[in-house]
């Protein structure tokens, strides 16, 4: 097909591109790119569309960046098919403008092989609608006891390695892993809680949770675990990721390293700098969540983290489950939001209150993952495949969980009137418009 | 006058709605002193006891009310039913609530469950108890003790005494008595009191004989010997030399102060027994006043259009 | 505009009257005892105890009975009646109860009120004194004493004021437009 998408505002950061211009796609590679803004003077790249077959988009006062990457997604197959699967979650992740997934390894069996992480990539390259990404577990079963073959499944196309849904509660054990990821530059994704801390926990720790008789997770189960896993990266030298960064003092530790040129990068998640644990009110298990909300003061401090670099990537955390799962009494109900479709508008906001310009959000859920997980993605140039997002900034909606294209209906902000969204996602050939 | 159909909590009602209640006991308690214990209320309705928890008092107690308000009572008893064989909680009430439930009374281990089921049902749904949360109808029934007892509660000084941390009683009575205007404080050791409730404007003390001193009120609460094992205090020795309600500290206390307990006790732990059936204790007065509050709460909420 | 049927002076003979007529029909003061339903017949017992003590020169017992827990409506009312305190401190057993209520209408009232005092205990006799009768029963209900007959339509509202509640001693008509307030 032939895709020529006019007059858009392009923001390539990889490329240092920051104007109006056209875009030409065909057979799915992008073959032009003609921007004819003053900042860059005039350039034109690539050959010009021939014949009159061609979808014009016009996108005048609209967005065109490079198709999003979520570092951070659980796509629940194999296993828990009825929560999600690769061709649901995809499809999710392209209506939410994302055209690369990475996808977590507490699936069932867990991605802790190779077979399961070949079974994950086959079955995205059939059905799945975007490019997809495993992530291989860092222990046999996440069980946080032995190694799993992190060569070998390297190999076969993991990218990072997690036990994500658990810490690595050995230290000894971390260590080893940091290490030993070395060998096959990869990073390691930590998932950092103290287990004995959080204990059982299902809210943030404080006022709001005793008065909700709910047990809390004070923010120190999450700082003492990134304080070690930072130490443990000085010492090895391997490449930490910190997960779903939520609270003031773990915007601060990671800062901190950063300051002392520690090799660690972190990522957080609109939830964490859109709501606060407030949103539990109510016993409201769709506000369940790991790490779990917190108060404003993080909230802020999230932001500061995300406006002076502290924080690189903003990724989703997207957590699927099946209706019923939530509809159960608050400490029972598992936690997760279902966050692909409502993450751009959400970050989106950042822009309009100031607190990132339109480049830095589309470094930060474009290049700067990408960069972090060493993938070719995050750009647009003549003769790479064409993944790329058109969003309206502008345009409103409702968020309506029983509209979402996820199987997880389980969001906080049903109800919510959201601004900017993708208006058409380009990927693998696709054209997708909503 | 009452906002909802159901009753959750405390924290859910105003003072005035506290007051209706207490003051519509009063005429229950009329009736439950005399030879024929019932009215013609409530006749025809039906109450469904749901207790996921085991507990004979407060179970009885509902039954009671619920039968002297001339309704049919079911007792849904856990173990027995299908809730062990994975029926999801909604369900049942759903299914409860097919059979005719006018009165849905429920005890569950997790916060929040009458909540969740407050939405889904069309039956009134009375908190007997949830998790860590509330136990709405025993801090009712304490304060209409205190208020017969001593007049009033405004301006009194109540201590709370034991594991505040994971007693729903401790926290509706907390909120209770201060929307009443009490002046609350709470003694027991550091482990059992969340740091955080100090902003709901209660004093806390960790020392017995300093936190007894002058009040007018003693509620004291069951401790439970889970608590022991997972390590919020040494020895229930040690609890009980610190925090035991003895005639000794009782006497720092106001000359009139009144001594309660939610029951069951646990004699020579947190309470002697020489309190417990002395001159002072309210507490079989509490049972009493129990089955009053609870006729006068299903009265209410019966009367709250859906 | 509401029209008074009665005033003070109207009100106090009328009463005068019944207490004479209860010692009358129930040949003295033997066994006998007053009965007031809440709010308005409670005002009323204790009146008619009063005169019936400087007739008599002795007390009679009197009480007041709240009937709230035994009325017909409670299904169909918008919220639940006001619940008041039930105050009789003598036996009801084998005496003769004299029920009083400020106005007897549909006579519902009258009929929670025996189911009430039923439960309370079995009294020999129960005879009904009402300060107005308004007509238009419901039920099988006639009072043996009445303070006056007004014939009213079902659109109008009998009102009785007692000095008790901090109001002057009244009984009013008021027709369905009539929207005013108590007078003090």
């Amino acid at each position: 097909m032939k895709v020529l998408i006019k007059n858009g505002h392009i923001i390539d950061p990889s490329q240092g591109i920051d104007g109006v211009g056209d875009i030409y796609i065909e057979s799915g590679k992008i073959k032009e790119i003609n921007i004819k803004s003053m900042e860059h003077g005039a350039r034109s790249t690539g050959q010009k569309p021939q014949s009159s077959d061609v979808r014009i988009i016009d996108a005048s006062g609209l967005l065109v960046v490079p198709g999003l990457v979520d570092m951070h997604v659980h796509l629940r197959e194999p296993g828990f098919e009825y929560k999600e699967t690769i061709k649901t979650g995809t499809m999710a992740a392209i209506k939410g403008g994302f055209t690369t997934v990475c996808c977590m390894p507490n699936t069932n069996p867990v991605n802790d092989h190779a077979s399961v992480t070949e079974f994950i990539i086959r079955k995205a390259k059939q059905e799945g609608h975007c490019t997809v990404h495993p992530i291989g577990a860092i222990t046999k079963g996440q069980k946080g006891e032995e190694l799993a073959e992190i060569g070998t499944m390297k190999n076969e196309g993991c990218i990072a390695f997690s036990d994500d849904g658990q810490p690595v509660m050995n230290s000894a054990m971390m260590r080893r892993a940091l290490e030993y990821s070395k060998a096959f530059k990869v990073p390691v994704i930590s998932h950092s809680e103290d287990l004995t801390l959080s204990d059982g926990g299902v809210m943030n720790e404080g006022l709001t949770s005793v008065t909700l008789g709910l047990k809390g997770i004070p923010a120190e189960a999450e700082q003492i675990m990134i304080f070690r896993d930072i130490l443990l990266a000085e010492l090895t030298g391997g490449r930490l990721h910190i997960a779903h960064v939520s609270t003031a003092g773990s915007v601060h530790l990671v800062r901190e390293a950063k300051q002392r040129g520690i090799n660690v990068t972190a990522e957080t998640c609109p939830h964490y700098f859109s709501i606060t644990e407030d949103a539990v009110k109510g016993y409201n298990t769709n506000a369940k969540v790991n790490p779990p909300l917190r108060t404003s003061r993080d909230l802020e401090a999230i932001k500061e983290g995300l406006r002076d670099g502290a924080i690189d990537v903003i990724a989703t955390d997207h957590a699927p489950h099946h209706i019923d799962e939530k509809l159960k009494p608050f400490d029972m109900a598992p936690f997760g939001i279902s966050g692909l479709e409502t993450a751009l508008s959400l970050s989106l906001q950042l822009v309009r209150e100031g607190v990132l310009t339109i480049k830095e959000l589309v470094e930060k859920m474009t290049l700067n993952p990408a960069k972090i997980l060493g993938l070719d993605k995050g750009f647009l140039k003549p003769g790479s495949e064409a993944e790329l997002v058109v969003i309206d900034e502008n345009k409103e909606f409702e968020v309506k969980s029983e509209r979402f294209v996820s199987k997880g209906k389980n969001t906080p902000f049903e109800g919510r009137i959201l601004k900017g969204m993708p208006v058409f996602t380009f990927c693998k050939g696709k054209l997708y418009e909503w | 006058m009452l906002n909802s159909k159901d009753l959750l909590g405390i924290k859910e009602l105003s003072k005035e709605e506290i007051y209706l209640f207490l003051d519509t006991a009063a005429g229950f308690k009329d009736v439950i002193g005399r030879d024929i214990k019932k009215v013609p209320a409530l006749r025809g309705k039906t109450t469904v006891n749901l207790f996921f928890e085991p507990s004979t008092r407060t179970r009885t107690s509902f039954e009671l009310a619920a039968k002297r308000l001339s309704t049919d009572v079911i007792n849904f008893s856990v173990p027995t039913s299908s809730v062990v064989k994975g029926e999801s909680l909604i369900d049942t009430a759903l299914t409860v609530q097919a059979l005719g439930a006018d009165f849905i009374i429920i005890r569950h281990s997790s916060s929040g469950v009458p909540h969740l089921l407050g939405t889904k049902i069309k039956a009134s749904v009375i908190n007997a108890g949830d998790g860590t949360n509330e136990h709405p109808t025993q801090a009712l029934l304490d304060a209409f003790t205190i208020k017969e007892k001593k007049g009033k509660i405004e301006g009194l000084e109540i201590a709370v005494v034991g594991d505040i941390a994971h007693s729903r009683v401790a926290k509706s009575n907390i909120y209770c008595l201060i929307k009443l205007g009490a002046k609350v404080r709470l003694i027991g050791p550091p482990t059992l009191i969340p740091k955080e409730i100090e902003d709901l404007g209660v004093g806390i003390f960790h020392n017995m004989e300093e936190g007894v001193r002058g009040v007018d009120v003693l509620m004291m609460l069951r401790i439970q010997m889970e608590r022991q094992d997972k390590g919020f205090f040494p020895s229930t020795e040690e609890y009980s030399r610190n925090w035991c309600l003895t005639t000794d500290r009782l006497s720092l206390a106001k000359e009139d102060a009144i001594v309660m307990h939610p029951g069951p006790m646990n004699r020579g732990i947190e309470i002697v027994s020489e309190i417990a059936d002395g001159p002072q204790s309210v507490i079989l007065e509490q049972v009493t006043n129990g089955i009053a509050v609870r006729m006068a709460v299903m009265y209410l909420l019966a009367g709250v259009k859906r | 505009m509401p029209k008074e049927l009665m005033n003070k002076k109207d009100i106090d003979r009328a009463i005068t009257r019944m207490a004479h007529e209860i010692l009358e029909k129930n040949k003295g003061m033997e066994k006998l005892c007053l009965v007031g339903i809440q709010r308005g017949g409670v005002f009323l017992a204790q009146r008619l105890a009063a005169k019936i003590k400087q007739i008599e020169k002795k007390d009679i017992p009197v009480g007041s009975l709240d009937i709230a827990f035994y009325r017909d409506d409670l299904n169909i009312r918008k919220e639940q009646p006001m619940v008041r305190r039930t105050e009789i401190a003598f036996e009801v057993t084998d005496l003769k109860i004299v029920l009083a209520d400020d106005v007897l209408f549909t006579g519902r009232s009258i009929r929670a009120a025996m189911d009430a005092l039923m439960d309370i205990g079995r009294p020999s006799l129960i005879q009904l004194a009402v300060l107005v009768d308004r007509g238009h029963r419901e039920l099988p209900v006639k009072a043996d004493y009445v303070g006056k007959n007004i014939p009213t339509s079902t659109s109008e509202t009998v009102v009785v004021q007692f000095e008790e509640e901090g109001l002057e001693d009244r009984v009013m008509l008021e027709k369905p437009d009539a929207g005013e307030v108590k007078s003090a």
